[in-house]
Parts: C-alpha cells; sequence; structure tokens
C-alpha cells in the first residue's frame, strides 16, 4: 500500500475539470474520509454530501473510479488500483458543484410514477389485515428499503439515454405500491408506470441491481411492472 | 457513466442480444429478397444455391447461425427475468450455455464445415 | 405513442418472440433436412409447390419476423438518436410493411 494518496476530483459544475490532490494513505480509510481530508486541510471550497457517515442514509453517493457508490461504505483499499482514486459526482443528474448533484428531477419521478400511498376508499375503523406470508407482502417487502439514495439511477443506462424514464428507484417504488393490498391507485398508477416513459423502457441490463448498496432488485419490481401492465391491457383496465 | 460500471455479465447480454438483433434486422431484407429473386424459375434457383457452398457464404452462414442462437436465447433470458422468478446469476448461466449449445449443434448438423 | 399503445408493442413484441422461437426452430431443421437431402431447387421445389402448410408457414414466420423487427429497430433508434414520435412510428411500420411483402413474394415464389 503506497504512503500517499493520488486522488483526482471533480471540481466545477457541468464545465469543469479533475484536479488532483495528494491524501495521506491510512491502514484503514473510507473513500468518504478522503474527500473530508481534502475539503479540511486541502480544499475547504471541496462541496460534497454527507450525513450519517455509518451507510444507512445514502446522502454520501458519488462515482468512484466509474462506478457510483456510497463513499462511507467503500473501503479504499478495495477501489483504488494502484494508489489512485477518480471521484466524480453521481452520472445522470445536473451537477450543482463538484461532487454535489440535483436530485429534485430524481424525485420528480418519483412522484410522477405514482410512487404515493394512496389509501383505499372505505378502508373503515378496522385494522387493514395484510397476511406477511402473501407474495404480495412478500414483493412488496422486498422492495420498501429503499432509502432513495440515487445509485440505481445513475447506473441505468436507459436513464442515459431517455430523459424521460421514470428509472429504477420509481418504478421500484411504484411496484411496491402496486402490491400494497391497503392502496387504492390500481390503473392510475399502471398507466403511470407504462409506456416508454416507464416499464417498457428497462432492458434489464440490471446494473441497478448490481450496484444497490441495499442489494434491492429494481429489475425485478420492473418485470413485475411489466406484467401487470400487460394483464390490465389485456383485460381492457389500462 | 464508464466501462468498469458496465462491466457485467448481464450487461454484456444486453450488448450481445441488441448488437445481434440489429444484424440480424440487416440481413432479414436481404435474405428475403435473394430467396424472392432466386427463386424465379428453378435454374435461377440452382444457380443460387451453388453460390451458397462458396467458402465465403458459408462462412457467412455460421455467422448468422450464431448470430440467430446468441438472439433467440437472449430472447429466452429476457422472457425469463420479466416472467419468472428466477436469481439473476441463473439467468444469464442459461443463456450462455443454451446459446452455446444450440450455436454448436446447429453448426455442427448444417454442416458448415 | 401513450402508455397503452406501447404497452401492446411490448406484449406483440414478446408475442412475434414466442411464434419466432418456434418458427426459427422449424425452419432450421427444415434446413438440416433439406441438406442432408442435397441441396438443389428441384428437391425444395418438389416440397413446396402447391403446399398450403409450407405457404402458411412461411406467410406467418415472414409476417412475425418482420414485426418484430421493426418494433426491435423502434426501440433501438430512439434510444441510439434523437429520432423519436410519429414520424419514427411511420418510418418502422413502412419497413415492416417493405420487408413483410419480400417474405411474402419469396414464399409465394416458393408456392406457385
Amino acid at each position: 500500500m503506497t504512503a500517499t494518496l493520488h486522488v483526482s476530483v471533480w471540481r466545477g459544475g457541468a464545465a469543469g475539470r479533475l484536479v488532483a490532490y495528494d491524501v495521506p494513505a491510512q491502514e484503514s480509510q473510507t473513500v468518504l474520509d478522503v474527500v473530508t481530508y481534502i475539503q479540511r486541510h486541502l480544499e475547504p471550497a471541496l462541496s460534497y454530501r454527507f450525513a450519517c457517515r455509518v451507510g444507512m442514509c445514502g446522502s454520501c453517493a458519488m462515482t468512484v473510479n466509474g462506478v457510483p457508490r456510497w463513499t462511507c461504505r467503500t473501503h479504499v483499499r478495495r477501489v483504488a488500483s494502484g494508489g489512485r482514486l477518480e471521484l466524480r459526482p453521481l452520472e445522470n443528474m445536473p451537477v450543482i458543484k463538484d461532487l454535489a448533484v440535483d436530485m429534485s428531477n430524481f424525485f420528480g419521478k418519483w412522484s410522477r410514477a405514482h410512487g404515493a400511498f394512496a389509501p383505499m376508499a372505505g378502508l373503515g375503523e378496522e385494522f387493514a389485515k395484510v397476511a406477511p406470508d402473501s407474495p404480495e407482502r412478500q414483493a412488496a417487502s422486498a422492495g420498501i428499503e429503499c432509502i432513495g439514495c440515487g445509485v440505481c439511477y445513475a447506473a441505468c443506462d436507459v436513464v442515459r439515454w431517455n430523459d424521460a424514464f421514470l428509472g429504477p428507484a420509481a418504478l421500484n417504488r411504484a411496484w411496491t405500491l402496486v402490491n400494497d393490498c391497503r392502496d387504492g391507485d390500481g390503473a392510475a398508477r399502471l398507466r403511470a408506470v407504462a409506456g416508454d416513459a416507464g416499464c417498457h423502457a428497462c432492458h434489464s441490463q440490471q446494473s441497478c441491481a448490481l450496484h444497490c448498496p441495499k442489494q434491492l432488485d429494481p429489475t425485478a419490481a420492473i418485470a413485475g411492472l411489466k406484467r401487470a401492465t400487460a394483464k390490465a391491457a389485456l383485460w381492457g383496465k389500462l | 457513466m464508464s466501462w468498469p460500471a458496465r462491466n457485467h455479465p448481464n450487461y454484456w447480454a444486453f450488448l450481445l442480444h441488441r448488437m445481434s438483433g440489429l444484424l440480424l434486422a440487416l440481413f432479414l431484407p436481404l435474405h428475403f429478397w435473394a430467396l424472392g429473386t432466386a427463386i424465379e424459375g428453378a435454374a435461377r434457383l440452382d444457380g443460387f444455391l451453388r453460390w451458397t457452398s462458396a467458402p465465403l457464404v458459408k462462412l457467412a452462414e455460421i455467422g448468422l447461425v450464431v448470430l440467430l442462437a446468441a438472439h433467440l436465447t437472449g430472447g429466452l433470458r429476457l422472457l425469463a427475468i420479466e416472467f419468472l422468478a428466477w436469481r439473476r446469476w441463473q439467468k444469464t448461466a442459461v443463456a450462455l450455455s443454451a446459446g452455446a449449445s444450440l450455436a454448436m449443434g446447429l453448426v455442427f448438423l448444417l454442416n458448415l464445415f | 405513442m401513450g402508455a397503452r399503445g406501447e404497452t401492446w408493442l411490448w406484449i406483440l413484441q414478446r408475442a412475434t418472440a414466442a411464434v419466432l422461437a418456434g418458427a426459427v426452430l422449424v425452419h432450421l431443421a427444415t434446413l438440416v433436412y433439406a441438406v442432408r437431402q442435397g441441396l438443389s431447387a428441384a428437391a425444395i421445389l418438389a416440397r413446396t409447390e402447391g403446399n398450403l402448410a409450407w405457404l402458411g408457414f412461411y406467410l406467418l414466420f415472414a409476417t412475425a419476423a418482420a414485426l418484430h423487427a421493426g418494433i426491435g429497430l423502434r426501440t433501438v433508434l430512439r434510444e441510439a438518436t434523437p429520432w423519436r414520435g410519429p414520424s419514427l412510428d411511420g418510418a418502422v411500420l413502412l419497413l415492416a410493411v417493405a420487408i413483410a411483402a419480400a417474405g411474402w413474394r419469396a414464399a409465394f415464389g416458393l408456392f406457385a
């Protein structure tokens, strides 16, 4: 292990450049530690996001040596070959400054995918009985741990090629709600997630599933949406 | 996004499926046109068939068989992902093995060598 | 094209894929048999001339292939180029019709 890490960091907005910094290498060090060192000791004007530092919030997501990851959960030793690191902001989102991106479109698409729970009318005063081992509940539970970090969205080529594509996170969320027996949005949500901006644009490259820090499977969720929308179309309910 | 993030089996499978589909879509009209033209009379068809025994044509046929096998098994992989609850690695493994065996078998059977 | 239209295109692409999977296997089996029998115009035409089953098969095969190729090309063009909307849909439809027509011509050539 080299004594110094050579770190290239994106500086600027959409137009910018990589700037080199030398950071002392430690025995055990995360990429977030490296970024923090740069900001505290070398470049106070460096902009980046973090919050919990312990792999719970997803705020620290960046592109590290070409791969979108949580920097607080990425040990330098695993990714720095020859003591070199290249840090860029997440792809597919406009750069505000340096390593911070504008996530408003990412969350806007969540909303457009009807990614919000809509209670069923007339539920009454009884608690809804949700069988935990039903296939639907298991499908929903498989996807609800998403914390909206944007890594899957940054990893997705269809997002890159198709501006309107809602993306893996929004569609994954929609699928959890399609499977929620208490939700009443029904056909409206299926219409929102069908089509070129929706599930049918996915080609199952599965970069989302590969890079998701919580090991979720948006591709499987999107496949579920494909089946649900096709069924609805065939029965004239779309 | 750079190649490191895309360098994984399901992504290669996507690339192969797309490339083979494009090439087949280019080949298909030629195939129909050549056949339709050649069929105007048995003599013309025989002449055309003689041409297909040329080594370069045989090589192209091998290529086509491979493209077809790749696209078909890639498609089966997609159908498995979309309709069956399969684990990720299973899908790639099956597609790879099925594709390889199909291509090999066909090339042998068609006496292309 | 709206959500409903895209959903139906997706369904059609899978349906034609299923037809093609079967048709391709039949086609390849036929080729293997034909090559073993000795590839000649006389041999081929003896099997297909006046044969409604072969005609029907090749017409279906060609139509499914034309549709499948058309829908696939539309997707690739929309992702790789800025072209989209009704003009692309129309162009791709024309292409699919042209491919199908060429296939039908070949099928009828074998039959007649």
